[in-house]
Protein backbone atom coordinates (compact mmCIF):
# COMPACT_ATOMS: atom_id res chain seq x y z
CA UNK A 1 0.00 0.00 0.00
CA UNK A 2 1.27 3.39 -0.94
CA UNK A 3 2.28 5.33 2.12
CA UNK A 4 0.02 8.28 1.48
CA UNK A 5 -3.09 6.17 2.10
CA UNK A 6 -1.97 5.86 5.69
CA UNK A 7 -2.68 9.54 6.20
CA UNK A 8 -6.43 9.02 5.91
CA UNK A 9 -6.95 8.79 9.66
CA UNK A 10 -4.83 11.82 10.46
CA UNK A 11 -6.61 13.73 7.68
CA UNK A 12 -10.02 12.77 9.07
CA UNK A 13 -8.94 14.17 12.44
CA UNK A 14 -7.37 17.37 11.02
CA UNK A 15 -4.01 16.11 12.27
CA UNK A 16 -1.98 17.01 9.20
CA UNK A 17 0.08 20.13 8.74
CA UNK A 18 -0.80 22.44 5.87
CA UNK A 19 1.55 20.90 3.35
CA UNK A 20 0.60 17.30 4.12
CA UNK A 21 -3.02 18.30 3.98
CA UNK A 22 -2.63 19.89 0.57
CA UNK A 23 -0.85 16.78 -0.70
CA UNK A 24 -3.41 14.41 0.72
CA UNK A 25 -6.22 16.40 -0.84
CA UNK A 26 -4.53 16.08 -4.20
CA UNK A 27 -4.40 12.38 -3.57
CA UNK A 28 -8.07 12.20 -2.52
CA UNK A 29 -9.13 13.72 -5.81
CA UNK A 30 -7.88 10.59 -7.56
CA UNK A 31 -8.41 7.90 -4.93
CA UNK A 32 -12.04 6.89 -4.38
CA UNK A 33 -10.96 4.31 -1.76
CA UNK A 34 -9.37 6.95 0.42
CA UNK A 35 -12.32 9.28 -0.09
CA UNK A 36 -14.66 6.61 1.15
CA UNK A 37 -12.38 5.67 4.00
CA UNK A 38 -12.07 9.28 5.15
CA UNK A 39 -15.86 9.63 5.16
CA UNK A 40 -16.27 6.49 7.23
CA UNK A 41 -13.56 7.53 9.68
CA UNK A 42 -15.20 10.91 10.11
CA UNK A 43 -18.44 9.16 10.96
CA UNK A 44 -16.58 7.22 13.64
CA UNK A 45 -14.76 10.30 14.93
CA UNK A 46 -18.02 12.20 15.32
CA UNK A 47 -19.04 9.61 17.90
CA UNK A 48 -16.06 10.48 20.08
CA UNK A 49 -17.67 13.81 20.85
CA UNK A 50 -20.43 11.85 22.54
CA UNK A 51 -18.12 11.80 25.53
CA UNK A 52 -17.73 15.55 25.79
CA UNK A 53 -21.33 16.71 25.61
CA UNK A 54 -21.75 20.17 27.03
CA UNK A 55 -24.84 22.32 26.90
CA UNK A 56 -23.86 25.66 25.39
CA UNK A 57 -24.94 28.87 27.12
CA UNK A 58 -28.42 30.00 25.99
CA UNK A 59 -26.96 33.19 24.54
CA UNK A 60 -25.20 31.13 21.88
CA UNK A 61 -28.49 29.84 20.52
CA UNK A 62 -29.83 33.37 20.25
CA UNK A 63 -26.63 34.56 18.58
CA UNK A 64 -26.60 31.71 16.07
CA UNK A 65 -30.25 32.10 15.15
CA UNK A 66 -29.91 35.87 14.84
CA UNK A 67 -26.96 35.52 12.47
CA UNK A 68 -28.80 32.88 10.51
CA UNK A 69 -31.81 35.10 10.02
CA UNK A 70 -29.55 37.64 8.33
CA UNK A 71 -27.91 35.25 5.88
CA UNK A 72 -29.40 33.47 2.92
CA UNK A 73 -28.49 29.80 2.46
CA UNK A 74 -26.46 29.22 -0.68
CA UNK A 75 -28.10 27.58 -3.66
CA UNK A 76 -27.19 23.95 -4.35
CA UNK A 77 -23.97 23.46 -6.24
CA UNK A 78 -24.37 23.32 -9.98
CA UNK A 79 -23.01 20.23 -11.61
CA UNK A 80 -19.82 22.10 -12.47
CA UNK A 81 -18.58 25.19 -10.82
CA UNK A 82 -19.40 28.32 -12.72
CA UNK A 83 -16.66 30.74 -11.80
CA UNK A 84 -18.51 33.73 -13.15
CA UNK A 85 -21.47 33.10 -10.95
CA UNK A 86 -19.53 32.13 -7.92
CA UNK A 87 -17.15 35.00 -7.95
CA UNK A 88 -19.41 37.59 -6.31
CA UNK A 89 -19.74 35.21 -3.39
CA UNK A 90 -16.04 35.36 -2.97
CA UNK A 91 -16.13 39.13 -2.81
CA UNK A 92 -18.89 39.01 -0.27
CA UNK A 93 -17.05 36.50 1.84
CA UNK A 94 -13.69 38.17 1.62
CA UNK A 95 -14.36 40.68 4.31
CA UNK A 96 -15.59 37.97 6.57
CA UNK A 97 -12.75 36.52 8.51
CA UNK A 98 -9.15 37.43 8.82
CA UNK A 99 -7.56 34.96 11.12
CA UNK A 100 -4.72 35.73 13.44
CA UNK A 101 -1.16 34.85 12.76
CA UNK A 102 0.51 32.11 14.61
CA UNK A 103 4.03 30.87 14.69
CA UNK A 104 3.84 27.16 14.32
CA UNK A 105 6.41 24.69 15.39
CA UNK A 106 6.85 22.68 12.25
CA UNK A 107 8.29 19.28 12.61
CA UNK A 108 11.23 18.15 10.59
CA UNK A 109 10.22 16.97 7.19
CA UNK A 110 10.50 13.25 7.06
CA UNK A 111 10.63 12.56 3.37
CA UNK A 112 13.76 11.28 1.77
CA UNK A 113 14.04 13.88 -0.97
CA UNK A 114 15.68 17.21 -0.29
CA UNK A 115 13.03 19.66 0.83
CA UNK A 116 11.65 22.00 -1.80
CA UNK A 117 11.49 25.74 -1.22
CA UNK A 118 7.88 25.37 -0.14
CA UNK A 119 8.75 22.63 2.31
CA UNK A 120 11.59 24.65 3.79
CA UNK A 121 9.23 27.53 4.50
CA UNK A 122 6.45 25.32 5.78
CA UNK A 123 8.76 23.50 8.14
CA UNK A 124 10.81 26.52 9.25
CA UNK A 125 11.00 26.82 13.00
CA UNK A 126 9.90 30.45 12.72
CA UNK A 127 7.04 29.75 10.30
CA UNK A 128 4.11 32.10 10.79
CA UNK A 129 0.75 31.35 9.29
CA UNK A 130 -2.28 33.49 8.54
CA UNK A 131 -5.45 31.81 7.40
CA UNK A 132 -8.27 33.46 5.50
CA UNK A 133 -11.43 31.39 5.46
CA UNK A 134 -13.54 32.38 2.48
CA UNK A 135 -16.35 30.08 3.46
CA UNK A 136 -17.76 28.35 0.43
CA UNK A 137 -15.21 30.09 -1.77
CA UNK A 138 -12.30 28.23 -0.25
CA UNK A 139 -9.46 28.84 2.14
CA UNK A 140 -6.07 30.37 1.72
CA UNK A 141 -3.14 30.21 4.10
CA UNK A 142 0.01 32.28 3.86
CA UNK A 143 3.02 30.85 5.67
CA UNK A 144 6.06 33.07 6.04
CA UNK A 145 9.52 32.35 7.41
CA UNK A 146 11.64 35.37 8.20
CA UNK A 147 14.72 33.18 8.44
CA UNK A 148 14.11 31.75 4.96
CA UNK A 149 12.99 35.19 3.71
CA UNK A 150 10.24 33.41 1.81
CA UNK A 151 6.52 32.94 2.01
CA UNK A 152 4.19 30.34 0.58
CA UNK A 153 0.50 30.50 -0.16
CA UNK A 154 -1.55 27.33 0.17
CA UNK A 155 -5.11 27.27 -1.11
CA UNK A 156 -7.85 24.73 -0.65
CA UNK A 157 -10.99 24.49 -2.72
CA UNK A 158 -10.47 28.02 -3.94
CA UNK A 159 -13.00 29.18 -6.51
CA UNK A 160 -11.73 29.94 -9.98
CA UNK A 161 -11.15 33.59 -10.87
CA UNK A 162 -13.60 35.25 -13.29
CA UNK A 163 -12.93 34.58 -16.95
CA UNK A 164 -9.94 36.40 -18.35
CA UNK A 165 -8.76 37.25 -14.83
CA UNK A 166 -6.26 35.83 -12.36
CA UNK A 167 -5.68 35.94 -8.64
CA UNK A 168 -2.50 37.86 -7.93
CA UNK A 169 -0.70 37.83 -4.61
CA UNK A 170 1.00 40.89 -3.10
CA UNK A 171 3.26 41.59 -0.20
CA UNK A 172 2.45 44.61 1.86
CA UNK A 173 5.59 46.54 2.84
CA UNK A 174 5.96 48.39 6.14
CA UNK A 175 5.34 51.55 4.05
CA UNK A 176 2.02 50.07 2.94
CA UNK A 177 3.12 49.56 -0.66
CA UNK A 178 1.83 46.48 -2.41
CA UNK A 179 4.63 44.54 -4.12
CA UNK A 180 3.78 41.83 -6.67
CA UNK A 181 4.48 38.36 -5.25
CA UNK A 182 3.12 36.06 -7.93
CA UNK A 183 0.11 35.00 -9.92
CA UNK A 184 -1.85 31.96 -8.78
CA UNK A 185 -2.79 29.05 -11.00
CA UNK A 186 -6.56 28.79 -11.54
CA UNK A 187 -6.75 25.51 -9.65
CA UNK A 188 -8.59 24.94 -6.37
CA UNK A 189 -5.69 23.45 -4.40
CA UNK A 190 -2.17 24.69 -4.77
CA UNK A 191 1.01 25.49 -2.92
CA UNK A 192 2.84 28.46 -4.41
CA UNK A 193 6.15 29.91 -3.27
CA UNK A 194 5.74 33.66 -3.45
CA UNK A 195 8.19 35.81 -5.39
CA UNK A 196 10.53 38.18 -3.68
CA UNK A 197 11.72 38.89 -0.20
CA UNK A 198 9.16 38.10 2.46
CA UNK A 199 11.01 38.91 5.66
CA UNK A 200 9.85 42.51 5.97
CA UNK A 201 6.30 42.09 4.72
CA UNK A 202 3.69 43.20 7.22
CA UNK A 203 1.00 41.45 5.29
CA UNK A 204 -0.06 39.80 2.07
CA UNK A 205 -3.13 40.17 -0.05
CA UNK A 206 -4.89 38.70 -3.05
CA UNK A 207 -6.50 40.80 -5.77
CA UNK A 208 -8.22 39.98 -9.02
CA UNK A 209 -6.19 41.18 -12.00
CA UNK A 210 -6.31 40.84 -15.76
CA UNK A 211 -4.54 37.75 -17.09
CA UNK A 212 -0.79 37.97 -16.70
CA UNK A 213 -1.04 40.09 -13.59
CA UNK A 214 -0.49 43.79 -12.97
CA UNK A 215 2.49 45.80 -11.72
CA UNK A 216 0.25 47.32 -9.04
CA UNK A 217 -3.14 46.23 -7.70
CA UNK A 218 -6.05 47.49 -9.79
CA UNK A 219 -8.78 46.32 -7.43
CA UNK A 220 -9.56 45.95 -3.78
CA UNK A 221 -8.09 42.84 -2.14
CA UNK A 222 -10.37 39.85 -1.76
CA UNK A 223 -8.29 38.51 1.09
CA UNK A 224 -5.77 40.04 3.45
CA UNK A 225 -3.23 38.19 5.57
CA UNK A 226 -1.78 39.85 8.63
CA UNK A 227 1.89 39.01 9.06
CA UNK A 228 2.81 41.43 11.83
CA UNK B 1 -46.19 -13.45 19.43
CA UNK B 2 -45.06 -12.10 16.12
CA UNK B 3 -46.50 -8.71 16.95
CA UNK B 4 -44.26 -8.49 19.96
CA UNK B 5 -40.70 -7.58 19.56
CA UNK B 6 -38.14 -8.45 22.16
CA UNK B 7 -37.66 -5.71 24.69
CA UNK B 8 -34.63 -3.73 23.69
CA UNK B 9 -31.88 -3.63 26.25
CA UNK B 10 -31.99 0.15 26.49
CA UNK B 11 -34.50 2.94 26.33
CA UNK B 12 -36.09 2.56 22.91
CA UNK B 13 -36.14 6.32 22.40
CA UNK B 14 -32.37 6.08 22.02
CA UNK B 15 -31.83 2.70 20.54
CA UNK B 16 -30.64 2.77 16.98
CA UNK B 17 -30.24 6.49 16.98
CA UNK B 18 -27.59 7.62 14.58
CA UNK B 19 -25.47 9.27 17.18
CA UNK B 20 -27.25 12.44 18.09
CA UNK B 21 -27.22 11.64 21.77
CA UNK B 22 -30.11 14.01 22.25
CA UNK B 23 -32.87 13.17 24.61
CA UNK B 24 -35.69 13.43 22.11
CA UNK B 25 -36.21 10.92 19.36
CA UNK B 26 -37.19 13.98 17.25
CA UNK B 27 -36.69 14.50 13.56
CA UNK B 28 -33.75 13.35 11.57
CA UNK B 29 -30.98 15.97 11.41
CA UNK B 30 -30.52 15.39 7.70
CA UNK B 31 -34.19 16.15 7.06
CA UNK B 32 -33.88 19.31 9.13
CA UNK B 33 -30.90 20.40 7.07
CA UNK B 34 -32.87 19.90 3.88
CA UNK B 35 -35.57 22.18 5.22
CA UNK B 36 -32.95 24.68 6.34
CA UNK B 37 -31.60 24.75 2.80
CA UNK B 38 -34.95 26.21 1.74
CA UNK B 39 -34.62 28.95 4.35
CA UNK B 40 -36.59 27.25 7.13
CA UNK B 41 -35.15 28.90 10.22
CA UNK B 42 -37.36 26.92 12.59
CA UNK B 43 -35.99 23.67 11.19
CA UNK B 44 -32.49 25.01 11.66
CA UNK B 45 -33.30 25.93 15.26
CA UNK B 46 -34.39 22.34 15.79
CA UNK B 47 -31.20 21.12 14.19
CA UNK B 48 -29.28 23.35 16.58
CA UNK B 49 -31.18 22.04 19.59
CA UNK B 50 -30.55 18.48 18.53
CA UNK B 51 -26.84 18.87 17.96
CA UNK B 52 -25.49 21.84 19.88
CA UNK B 53 -24.36 20.10 23.06
CA UNK B 54 -22.23 17.82 20.97
CA UNK B 55 -20.86 20.61 18.78
CA UNK B 56 -20.17 22.98 21.67
CA UNK B 57 -18.79 20.18 23.83
CA UNK B 58 -16.25 19.28 21.16
CA UNK B 59 -15.30 22.90 20.49
CA UNK B 60 -14.80 23.49 24.19
CA UNK B 61 -12.78 20.34 24.63
CA UNK B 62 -10.42 21.35 21.82
CA UNK B 63 -10.06 25.10 22.34
CA UNK B 64 -10.69 25.05 26.11
CA UNK B 65 -11.60 28.70 26.38
CA UNK B 66 -15.41 29.03 26.61
CA UNK B 67 -15.51 32.35 24.71
CA UNK B 68 -13.45 30.88 21.88
CA UNK B 69 -15.52 27.72 21.91
CA UNK B 70 -18.66 29.78 21.47
CA UNK B 71 -17.16 31.66 18.55
CA UNK B 72 -16.04 28.45 16.92
CA UNK B 73 -19.45 26.88 17.41
CA UNK B 74 -21.23 29.92 16.05
CA UNK B 75 -19.03 30.07 12.95
CA UNK B 76 -19.59 26.39 12.36
CA UNK B 77 -23.38 26.66 12.54
CA UNK B 78 -23.35 29.67 10.26
CA UNK B 79 -21.34 27.65 7.73
CA UNK B 80 -23.75 24.77 8.05
CA UNK B 81 -26.71 27.07 7.46
CA UNK B 82 -25.15 28.65 4.40
CA UNK B 83 -24.04 25.37 2.94
CA UNK B 84 -27.07 23.32 3.94
CA UNK B 85 -28.13 22.88 0.31
CA UNK B 86 -24.75 21.35 -0.40
CA UNK B 87 -24.96 18.71 2.28
CA UNK B 88 -25.19 15.37 0.52
CA UNK B 89 -26.69 12.67 2.70
CA UNK B 90 -25.33 9.95 0.43
CA UNK B 91 -21.83 10.96 1.51
CA UNK B 92 -22.34 10.78 5.25
CA UNK B 93 -24.53 11.67 8.18
CA UNK B 94 -25.52 15.24 8.98
CA UNK B 95 -23.96 14.83 12.40
CA UNK B 96 -20.59 13.82 10.99
CA UNK B 97 -20.77 16.71 8.54
CA UNK B 98 -21.41 19.20 11.33
CA UNK B 99 -18.77 17.72 13.61
CA UNK B 100 -16.17 17.78 10.82
CA UNK B 101 -16.80 21.50 10.36
CA UNK B 102 -16.70 22.21 14.09
CA UNK B 103 -13.52 20.22 14.54
CA UNK B 104 -11.70 21.90 11.69
CA UNK B 105 -12.57 25.35 12.99
CA UNK B 106 -11.58 24.42 16.53
CA UNK B 107 -8.23 23.07 15.37
CA UNK B 108 -7.61 26.17 13.27
CA UNK B 109 -8.32 28.24 16.32
CA UNK B 110 -5.90 26.45 18.65
CA UNK B 111 -3.17 26.44 16.03
CA UNK B 112 -3.44 30.13 15.24
CA UNK B 113 -3.77 31.16 18.86
CA UNK B 114 -0.40 29.59 19.53
CA UNK B 115 1.38 32.70 18.38
CA UNK B 116 4.65 33.86 19.80
CA UNK B 117 4.16 31.88 22.95
CA UNK B 118 4.03 28.43 21.46
CA UNK B 119 5.68 26.89 24.44
CA UNK B 120 3.56 28.61 27.00
CA UNK B 121 0.35 27.64 25.32
CA UNK B 122 1.47 24.09 24.76
CA UNK B 123 2.42 23.94 28.37
CA UNK B 124 -0.97 25.26 29.30
CA UNK B 125 -2.73 22.80 27.07
CA UNK B 126 -0.85 19.94 28.57
CA UNK B 127 -0.82 20.95 32.16
CA UNK B 128 -4.41 21.96 32.62
CA UNK B 129 -6.40 18.87 32.01
CA UNK B 130 -10.00 19.88 31.76
CA UNK B 131 -12.34 18.80 34.46
CA UNK B 132 -13.63 15.64 32.97
CA UNK B 133 -16.58 15.35 35.30
CA UNK B 134 -17.78 18.77 34.34
CA UNK B 135 -17.27 18.56 30.60
CA UNK B 136 -18.78 15.16 30.35
CA UNK B 137 -21.63 16.18 32.60
CA UNK B 138 -24.33 14.81 30.43
CA UNK B 139 -22.38 12.02 28.80
CA UNK B 140 -23.26 9.61 31.54
CA UNK B 141 -26.88 10.08 30.82
CA UNK B 142 -26.33 9.24 27.19
CA UNK B 143 -26.69 5.73 25.96
CA UNK B 144 -24.73 6.72 22.90
CA UNK B 145 -21.97 7.71 25.30
CA UNK B 146 -21.95 4.26 26.83
CA UNK B 147 -21.84 2.68 23.41
CA UNK B 148 -18.92 4.89 22.44
CA UNK B 149 -17.03 4.13 25.61
CA UNK B 150 -17.28 0.44 25.04
CA UNK B 151 -16.12 0.88 21.46
CA UNK B 152 -13.20 3.04 22.59
CA UNK B 153 -12.30 0.35 25.10
CA UNK B 154 -11.52 -1.94 22.19
CA UNK B 155 -8.63 0.24 21.06
CA UNK B 156 -5.12 -0.49 22.25
CA UNK B 157 -3.89 2.11 24.74
CA UNK B 158 -1.57 3.67 22.18
CA UNK B 159 -4.30 3.83 19.53
CA UNK B 160 -6.64 5.47 21.98
CA UNK B 161 -4.06 7.98 23.11
CA UNK B 162 -3.06 8.84 19.56
CA UNK B 163 -6.67 9.30 18.47
CA UNK B 164 -7.53 11.41 21.51
CA UNK B 165 -4.46 13.65 21.25
CA UNK B 166 -5.29 14.31 17.62
CA UNK B 167 -9.05 14.69 18.00
CA UNK B 168 -9.38 16.39 21.36
CA UNK B 169 -5.90 17.89 21.61
CA UNK B 170 -5.85 19.23 18.06
CA UNK B 171 -2.27 18.03 17.61
CA UNK B 172 -0.79 16.94 14.29
CA UNK B 173 0.31 13.35 13.92
CA UNK B 174 3.95 14.46 14.06
CA UNK B 175 3.31 16.22 17.35
CA UNK B 176 1.44 13.17 18.58
CA UNK B 177 4.41 10.98 17.67
CA UNK B 178 6.77 13.06 19.74
CA UNK B 179 4.34 13.34 22.65
CA UNK B 180 3.89 9.59 22.72
CA UNK B 181 7.57 9.03 22.10
CA UNK B 182 6.99 6.78 19.12
CA UNK B 183 8.91 7.00 15.83
CA UNK B 184 7.77 9.64 13.35
CA UNK B 185 5.33 8.10 10.96
CA UNK B 186 4.02 5.70 13.55
CA UNK B 187 1.40 7.99 15.01
CA UNK B 188 -0.48 8.33 11.72
CA UNK B 189 -0.83 4.55 11.52
CA UNK B 190 -1.94 4.33 15.14
CA UNK B 191 -4.53 7.02 14.47
CA UNK B 192 -5.78 5.28 11.36
CA UNK B 193 -5.83 1.81 12.92
CA UNK B 194 -7.57 3.21 15.98
CA UNK B 195 -10.26 4.95 13.95
CA UNK B 196 -10.83 1.88 11.81
CA UNK B 197 -11.27 -0.24 14.91
CA UNK B 198 -13.59 2.35 16.41
CA UNK B 199 -15.60 2.53 13.20
CA UNK B 200 -15.96 -1.23 13.04
CA UNK B 201 -16.87 -1.51 16.72
CA UNK B 202 -19.55 1.12 16.24
CA UNK B 203 -20.66 -0.39 12.97
CA UNK B 204 -20.80 2.97 11.17
CA UNK B 205 -19.87 4.41 7.87
CA UNK B 206 -18.98 1.28 5.97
Amino acid sequence: MNDIHLLSGAYALDALDDLERARFKDHLAQCPDCTEEVASLREAAAFLAEETLMTPPPGLRTAVLTRVSQVRPLPPLAVRRRPKHRFPLLLAAAVAIIAGVGAVAWSPWTNDAAPSDAERVLQASDAQRAVVDLGESGRATVVRSVAEDKAVIVTEEMVAPPEGMVFQVWFQTPEDDMVPAGVMEPVPDQTLVLDGSAADAVGAGITVEPEGGSPAPTSEPIALFDLT
Amino acid sequence: MDHLRPVPPEDPAHAGSSGEGAASPGPDPAALLHSAARGDEAAFAQFYDLTSSKAYGLALRVVRNPAHAQEVTQEAYLDVWRQSARYDSSRGSAMAWLMTIVHRKAVDRVRSVESSSVREVTWERESQPIDHDQTAETAHASLEGRRVRSAVAELTPIQREAVELAYFGGYTHTEVASMLDVPLGTAKTRIRDGLIRLRDALGVGS
